[in-house]
């Protein structure tokens, strides 16, 4: 049987059901129509869409290794979907800074080095149990889906066209990582004590999120300040925080400096096993 | 089904007036090859033979998860990575529709997946191979999927209604599967010496496992016959077999490699493939448990399903909490 036998055996059934994959044509805004029909950013807009675009890649690479270990069939399928949505979104702002250098998103992936990765220490902390990626991911999400949101408003159209359809996505990762958070916090004595555990191990990496580094302050009306989006998120992790019965744990902050490549212990084995093939193949295409 | 009163009391050798109106009911909806729905009756063979099939179905597509998601973290470019997440995450959505369609005949998700990680449960043999390269993501949709299809695309007419509609939707993506896994293989195949080596070993391991996915040979699968009786098999293991070795044997070809079967040809005068003798004895072995990792691929399940306890049992938890505090 041939692929157009089996098309026009399937198309006989009449269900216009599509893949549940995104992998689709018509999705706005892929990272291949960055490449073919994008303008190159400035060096200085481009480092800063790198910021972006490392946050997502590696959370996506933390959040994929859950698919086929997650607590049910359900959550498989979800952090899944997530860890894909986010991926598109590393892919799409990687793209765009390797427009500036020449370069291809998956250059940027794979051939830089540790210390030129920009990514925060949150997004590169261990999955550990379930409940700690939940937290990572309430943390995570509440930040992007504000960062995102003042992201549409930027004077480069090409951050916002990706701000905009990453908006949407990460709104459903809030809503999701919320859910979670209020049921586990909400569930058992044994769940409670596992959310104030990984509370604890997470909040360090807070403050890092929101600092202003030199480059925000160069991109003005192009990028997001940090630091303007720490009200709204101390008040709605605080919400969430609250419903669960759990609280803002007492714990101090990390000196951590991933935005000038200073990272956590653990990314250098993330990296690691994310390039070994690639860069076992110097000049190899897949 | 619970079993009727004289099930209970040893009489079902005599069926009673009802079940033979029923039974009548069941054959006159074979015969017109209309659909079996779950409020039907049905004869318990009937169920349990559906149950038996469409829960393996569903545990191959979960544990067949596992030697794609090892490659995930190492895919060698960030499209890659993105197409293979995808295709794994709709094998799990695959597992959910099929456990779905075997409880609708009365057996639950939880039984099911006991089953499962007690061993009582069989999946498809195939996953007990290891994927030890790259190239084994292409050789893995290309074959196994490929082999997955020329078997499932007859089960979209399968007569029991739920499984049927569950396969329509299952093929249209496994066939989205298939051709993501030839075209890994194609890139590869084009591409570096050290790439065409990795698919063409990854081709020749995965050849013959993928053609012993269809059963043995006709002569040796006893129970083919009753399910193509009730319309839930359409075709036998080997006509399913000639099928698919005919498409892969044309495929190969665009990828400028080969099968690992000299004695592959087209037999004019039969009108059919013939291909070598299929290693048997290795696939009664890996089904006995002895594959390369038969073990490990069970283990990772127990572990998922461990280490998730809490979490379910807190979801539970919450849930009756949140029910008694809408009733008060």
């Amino acid at each position: 049987m041939k692929h157009e036998e089996l098309d026009a055996e399937l198309d006989s059934f009449g269900d216009a059901l599509a893949s549940a994959t995104r992998v689709t044509p018509g999705n706005a805004l892929r990272p291949e129509d960055i490449a073919v029909n994008g303008q190159a950013p400035s060096e200085q807009v481009a480092k800063y869409a790198l910021t972006l675009g490392d946050d997502s890649l590696i959370l996506a690479q933390r959040l994929a290794h859950w698919i086929s270990r997650a607590p049910e069939l359900e959550e498989d399928v979800a952090l899944g979907n997530i860890a894909l949505d986010i991926l598109g979104h590393a892919r799409s702002f990687l793209t765009y800074a390797s427009l500036a250098w020449d370069k291809t998103e998956d250059d940027l992936a794979y051939w830089r080095e540790e210390e030129e990765f920009t990514s925060l220490w949150i997004v590169e902390q261990p999955n550990g149990h379930f409940g700690v990626t939940i937290i990572r991911q309430l943390i995570v999400s509440i930040f992007q889906h504000l960062l995102y949101r003042e992201l549409t408003a930027s004077t480069d159209e090409t951050l916002a066209a990706i701000a905009a359809k990453a908006v949407k996505e990460v709104d459903y990762h809030r809503d999701h990582a919320t859910a979670w958070t209020i049921r586990l916090g909400q569930g058992t004595e044994e769940s409670a004590e596992k959310m104030r555990h990984a509370l604890e191990i997470l909040w360090p990496y807070v403050d890092e999120m929101f600092r202003d580094e030199q480059i925000h302050q160069d991109l003005e009306g192009v990028a997001v300040l940090p630091s303007t989006l720490r009200q709204a998120w101390d008040e709605q992790i605080g919400a969430v925080l609250t419903e669960a019965g759990l609280q803002i744990p007492a714990t101090g902050q990390a000196m951590a400096h991933g935005r000038i490549g200073e990272h956590s212990e653990h990314l250098g084995y993330l990296l690691a096993e994310m390039q070994v093939l690639a860069r076992k193949h110097p000049g190899a295409s897949w | 089904m619970a079993p009727s009163a004289s099930q209970e009391s040893g009489l079902s050798a005599v069926p009673s007036y009802e079940e033979e109106q029923s039974q009548a009911r069941f054959d006159a909806l074979i015969g017109k090859d209309s659909r079996v729905e779950p409020r039907d009756w049905m004869p318990e063979a009937y169920r349990k033979t559906l149950t038996r099939q469409v829960s393996q179905h569903a545990h191959s597509e979960i544990i067949g998860m596992q030697p794609e998601a090892n490659w995930i973290t190492r895919a060698p470019s960030l499209k890659r990575k993105s197409i293979l997440m995808a295709k794994v995450q709709d094998e799990a959505g695959h597992g959910l529709y099929l456990y779905s369609a075997a409880e609708t005949l009365g057996t639950s998700r939880d039984e099911l997946n006991d089953q499962l990680l007690t061993g009582r449960a069989k999946y498809s043999s195939i996953f007990n191979y290891t994927a030890r390269s790259w190239a084994d993501m292409g050789a893995i949709g290309w074959l196994v999927d490929g082999a997955a299809i020329a078997n499932q695309v007859p089960l979209c007419r399968a007569s029991y209604g739920p499984y049927g509609r569950a396969m329509v939707r299952i093929c249209k993506e496994e066939s989205f599967h298939q051709r993501q896994g030839f075209e890994i293989l194609l890139a590869l195949s084009r591409g570096t010496e050290a790439q065409k080596k990795m698919a063409q070993d990854a081709i020749n391991r995965f050849y013959e496992p993928s053609l012993m996915m269809f059963g043995p040979p006709d002569d040796q699968s006893p129970n083919s016959q009753q399910s193509m009786a009730w319309n839930i098999k359409r075709f036998s293991n080997d006509e399913l077999r000639q099928r698919f070795v005919g498409m892969i044997a044309e495929q190969v070809k665009v990828l400028g490699m080969t099968l690992p079967d000299p004695e592959l040809h087209f037999d004019e005068e039969k009108k059919q493939w013939i291909h070598k003798d299929l290693n048997w004895d290795e696939f009664m072995n890996v089904i006995k448990g002895n594959g390369p990792a038969n073990s490990q691929r069970l283990e990772r399940r127990r572990e998922a399903h461990r280490e998730g306890a809490w979490v379910r049992e807190a979801a539970s938890a919450y849930a009756a909490k949140q029910a008694q505090s809408e009733v008060a």
